[in-house]
């Protein structure tokens, strides 16, 4: 019974890093927020696994459901909102030396 | 499965990687919107790095049953604490991001390199300072006028 | 050069953490205050959800706490954003699927969120995440209808009188004289509705400060119309 429970926990892991790493680097600032949630999904099911129904709930509550809703709304604010992406992907990381339309 | 990874194990690599990626994204990123995902990211490991300091391999939720003989539990202080903490999160993420929403109001970017140029500009400006000369060139206006040489009545010699 | 001191700086602070965490034993912990919690709580505060009797019982202080940082967060943060401006008709109405689906599920939220809020002390659950879903509950009909409003002062008036009966159960505690939010009333058979005291009384302020608090906090950030 525990090496289901192995299992489950090692995929949720590799889900929820790679996600984390993707928030950094993808361009589009929509699809960022989305990954982020992702990783809140991915720690309210860890939370789960981990006999803790009280946080679990808090955390998909909260994390995937709030914190989400917050990040998008300030999005739409900032100008930040758009849907269609450009064509190559372009590291987040480095600081950009051309200007593009992004701010 | 390999022995020797154990469920434990798998939790504390995933916490202690997801701290990482939070605060290298928070130095590295160029955009000011990246540097508060990735502090989400780091809180979402450190309260996983909480509730996993609190789990029993062998132990139920820390609920009580209606039977007499209650088996082990996790332990559930810590569990209260990531609770606390994860509310607490979200209201400093509303906060955050409503001071971007600010900084673009006022500075019309939110590139971390450019936010910086242009405080610095505005620093610089209400100080009286100019930007484009060193801090420990003379005053005056350029060019500057001739300093004029003591002809007469010069201390002696070169020290 | 910047990006490979901050990789060092990653690499630093993973070796540091993982030399101060490998001492833990993981899987193992010792447990000595949880233990003397699982032993006590049944008895002295009656909650069949022992997370909820060290939230509001053993750390009740931390959870006042609590609520006075979210509400400092959410006031900072309306206080920042500055006046609401007056959406000048630019935002999009809803579509079909927002519009009626909201109407159609804010009665489920509603419930959902009273339930879990009511039952806080016998299952998972509590104020907090009631709170969240009352809050969810509330805003969802204002994405669908840009123009509408919600009311502000009904809900800080919500909010603060939540906030308040908080407090002053607490305080009624230390008027009896016991410490300040010591649980009280005598605790019926644990697993019932009506149990653990004052219990559920503090989670149904918790819950309803919190479900106005952020309601109000999203439809500031929501009520402009977007920067372009």
């Amino acid at each position: 019974m525990s090496d289901i429970e192995l299992w489950i926990a090692l995929i949720l892991a590799l889900m929820m890093l790679s996600s984390a790493v993707l928030t950094l680097l993808v361009k589009n600032h929509l699809a960022a927020v989305a990954a982020a949630s992702v990783v809140s999904l991915g720690l309210a099911l860890l939370f789960a696994l981990m006999r803790a129904p009280d946080v679990a709930m808090t955390e998909a509550a909260v994390g995937a459901g709030l914190s989400s809703l917050i990040l998008a709304l300030a999005l739409r604010r900032l100008g930040l909102w758009q849907i269609e992406g450009d064509t190559k992907k372009r590291n987040m990381l480095k600081v950009s030396t051309k200007g593009d339309g992004d701010a | 499965m390999i022995p020797g990874v154990t469920l434990e194990l798998i939790l504390y690599v995933t916490a202690l990687g997801l701290v990482i990626i939070g605060l290298a994204g928070v130095v590295l990123s160029s955009h000011l919107f990246r540097m508060v995902l990735a502090l989400v990211i780091a809180e979402a490991g450190a309260n996983l790095m909480l509730v996993l300091s609190g789990y029993r391999w062998d132990a139920v939720a820390p609920i009580l049953l209606q039977r007499a003989e209650q088996p082990a539990m996790v332990d559930p202080v810590p569990q209260a604490m990531v609770l606390t903490a994860i509310v607490i999160g979200v209201g400093i993420q509303a906060l955050a991001v409503s001071l971007l929403i600010r900084i673009r109001q006022r500075y019309t970017t939110l590139k971390r390199r450019e936010v910086a140029e242009k405080m610095d500009a505005e620093i610089a400006a209400s100080a009286g300072i100019r930007r484009d000369i060193s801090q420990d060139a003379p005053l005056g206006e350029r060019p500057l006028k001739p300093v004029p040489i003591h002809t007469a009545q010069s201390p002696g010699g070169d020290a | 050069m910047r990006n490979l001191t901050g990789l060092l700086f990653a690499g630093g602070l993973g070796f540091m953490l993982l030399a101060i965490a490998s001492g833990i034993d993981f899987g193992n912990p010792p447990m000595r205050v949880g233990e003397a919690i699982q032993a006590a709580a049944p008895q002295e505060v009656g909650a069949a959800n022992i997370v909820t009797s060290v939230v509001l019982g053993y750390r009740g202080i931390d959870t006042l706490g609590e609520l006075a940082i979210l509400f400092a967060a959410a006031s900072a943060a309306g206080l920042v954003l500055g006046r609401r401006h007056t959406t000048n008709g630019t935002q999009t109405k809803g579509g079909f699927v927002l519009f009626h689906g909201g109407a159609l599920v804010f009665p489920f939220l509603l419930t959902i969120g009273f339930y879990i809020i009511f039952h806080g002390h016998l299952t998972p659950g509590g104020g907090f995440q009631g709170g969240v879903i009352l809050a969810a509950a509330f805003f969802l009909p204002l994405l669908a209808r840009p123009g509408a409003r919600l009311h502000h002062s009904v809900l800080s008036i919500i909010e603060a009188f939540a906030g308040a009966c908080f407090i002053l159960i607490g305080l009624a505690a230390l008027a009896e004289g016991q410490a300040f939010l010591q649980p009280m009333l005598n605790q019926d058979t644990l697993g019932a509705l009506i149990s653990a005291g004052t219990l559920p009384l503090l989670y149904i302020a918790v819950g309803l400060k919190v479900g106005a608090e952020l309601a109000s906090l999203l439809s500031h950030l929501a009520q402009t119309e977007s920067e372009q």
